[in-house]
């Protein structure tokens, strides 16, 4: 189980790194979903947090010290909602992330605020709240190791995982 | 040499004065004192005295207040508990001061005798006895002659009988394993012992002023929560135990209650900052604003908080009254501050800012005046007070790298002259430091 989890954890990463040139969300599935379906060396189940990822996209980026959603990341809910609903035994936790530049208890803060952002927005797209938790990461776990800005406009982000 | 004998007391007297004499001059010359051999009866009670010697001669050099005259330069070689020194033999290689000890068994334990004295003045200035049941106090008899010590001759309340909680750090940066461990001040590996198994990522601990209490937060379940770890029983209980995460919490200088941050899910998830009564588990809220409110920390008389908000838009720093009236806001300089912590004298407010792309740990008058830098660097945080209110710890990361490396983390100590940083050895990588009160 963890090593699955792991195994799409990376694929996320493809994603979001091939993703972030220009469209910075998953947007651009086609791009990108012949390298992630075959790291995880398989046929995406729908439904399940792989087919998210490759198929909707998993993720938000939020500018510096912001947990405003961008017009892009309500792009990418929509979509998250729109699939949500077609799975409605889908549940799902948002984690909120920030970058390192900040103090570690004002980071826990914000990516409270983020994983609200995503939350709420979901919420109002119509997504029973009874299916949705939050919770904030803080700083304390980065997709992207790195002291530049490559990595840390990755790492303030907002991840919808599927949670059962 | 009487001199500096009272500027060092001049400084305790009046630490405001001290601090800005310390800058102006810049560093305090250390105070040479001789430790002699401390003397066993036995092969065991020899061992005991090395390892004695040895604790009382690095914590009194690490202060940054004294050094240890170079053994090989003693002339006189006796046990001084019970003979009076050859005081013209200690002048001549410039001690100050003169400690000589012993170590003996008896029926009731380990006993140890100590004599203190004034080189200069060729007279004894302090003398201790005290008598432990078995070995296992020998590190803190060495740190409490250490206090001894450093309180006769500097006046100010010693140190070193008191421990640090940290977070331990292991693992690949985006997977950190991250464990409560505690440690004599002085990091010494036979002090070192974890609390948690690693486990639950846990963050922030801090001590009661006056239990064996430490708050910290613990994602259990993955729900940040805050926690209390019971230091006598091993135990930990939830204390903010609320519908939405609890974070940055901190004892009241009577630790009958704790101050912490609470995101509520009804108001947006913004982190509010909430009172805690340890007692009747009541809680009140303190702050009501759109903005983020966190990092509270009581002064010591418990009257004030300062926190950190970025209710003007960035993150600054604020005080308030204990029941959340009379908000200010304190700091004055560029940047983005964070971390404020409020030191044990009263005077002073330690904090973190970031500006220019570095961090930066210094202190401020707790109206905002007088901020001065300490140290700056790519990555500081998490500044924590000595309970005598002279020296900071805190950490300092190294950048990381696209390939996984870097991002060291490590604890330092540092006088907030800005003088004499020492890293404060860990096992592993070591985070968010916290000093316990003298126990």
């Amino acid at each position: 189980m963890l090593k699955k989890l792991f195994m799409l954890i990376v694929a996320g990463f493809f994603l979001a790194s091939c993703a972030a040139t220009k469209t910075e969300q998953g947007g651009d599935v086609d791009a990108t979903s012949a390298s992630a379906s075959s790291s995880s060396g398989g046929e995406i189940t729908a439904g399940t947090q792989e087919d998210l990822i490759v198929n909707v996209g998993d993720r938000v980026f939020f500018e510096f010290d912001s947990s405003e959603l961008t017009v892009d990341a309500q792009a990418t809910l929509d979509a998250q909602a729109a699939w949500l609903m077609q799975y409605p035994d889908t549940n799902i936790t948002v984690e909120g992330h920030a970058d390192e530049r900040g103090t570690r208890e004002y980071n826990l803060a914000l990516g409270d605020k983020r994983a609200f952002s995503v939350y709420s927005y979901l919420a109002q797209a119509g997504i029973d709240t009874n299916r949705m938790e939050y919770v904030s990461w803080g700083k304390e776990r980065p997709e992207v190791i790195g002291s530049d800005e490559t990595a840390y406009s990755q790492n303030r982000r907002g991840v919808t995982i599927v949670s059962n | 040499m009487i001199k500096k004998i009272l500027i060092i007391l001049f400084f305790s007297l009046n630490a405001n004065a001290a601090l800005e004499v310390t800058i102006a001059q810049g560093k305090v010359e250390p105070t040479p004192i001789a430790i002699t051999q401390i003397f066993g009866a036995d092969s065991d009670t020899a061992r005991y005295g090395n390892t004695l010697r040895q604790i009382i001669s690095n914590n009194l050099t690490n202060s940054g207040l004294f050094y240890t005259v170079n053994e090989d330069l003693y002339i006189q070689s006796d046990n001084l508990v019970e003979k009076v020194p050859r005081f013209e033999d200690w002048k001549l290689i410039k001690a100050q001061f003169l400690l000589s000890a012993d170590v003996n068994k008896n029926d009731k334990g380990i006993r140890l005798r100590m004599r203190l004295y004034d080189v200069f003045n060729a007279k004894e200035i302090e003398k201790l006895q005290l008598t432990i049941p078995d070995e296992n106090l020998i590190r803190r008899v060495g740190h409490t002659v250490s206090d001894i010590v450093y309180e006769r001759i500097t006046g100010e309340t010693g140190y070193f009988d008191t421990r640090i909680v940290y977070v331990s750090e292991v693992g690949p940066l985006d997977q950190r394993v991250k464990r409560l461990a505690i440690m004599d001040q002085d990091g010494h590996i036979d002090s070192h012992q974890f609390l948690t198994d690693g486990k639950n990522m846990v963050l922030t601990p801090r001590f009661a002023p006056n239990k064996q209490l430490i708050t910290y937060m613990e994602y259990k379940n993955n729900l940040p929560r805050v926690y209390i770890y019971n230091l006598k029983t091993g135990e930990r209980e939830i204390v903010g135990d609320f519908p939405g995460m609890t974070f940055a919490p901190r004892f009241s200088p009577d630790s009958q209650s704790v101050v912490m941050s609470f995101s509520d899910p009804n108001n947006s998830a913004n982190s509010e900052i909430y009172l805690m009564d340890l007692n009747t588990r009541s809680r009140s809220r303190l702050t009501n604003d759109s903005g983020i409110d966190t990092s509270p920390s009581f002064s010591p008389d418990g009257d004030k908080i300062v926190f950190n908000s970025d209710r003007g838009g960035s993150p600054q720093l604020f005080i308030m009254d204990k029941d959340g009236d009379n908000i200010k806001r304190i700091s004055k300089g560029k940047g983005v501050y964070g971390n404020p912590v409020w030191s044990p004298r009263g005077d002073l407010i330690a904090f973190t800012k970031l500006t220019q792309g570095n961090f930066h740990i210094g202190v401020m008058d707790t109206n905002g005046n007088n901020e001065r830098v300490i140290v700056r660097d790519f990555a500081l945080e998490s500044p924590a007070w000595s309970p005598n209110g002279r020296y900071l710890i805190f950490h300092r990361q190294k950048r990381s790298n696209l390939d996984g490396t870097g991002g060291e983390v490590t604890i330092h100590f540092i006088d907030i002259t800005g003088y004499n940083e020492r890293v404060i050895p860990t096992p592993r990588d070591g985070s968010d430091p916290a000093w316990s009160p003298l126990l």
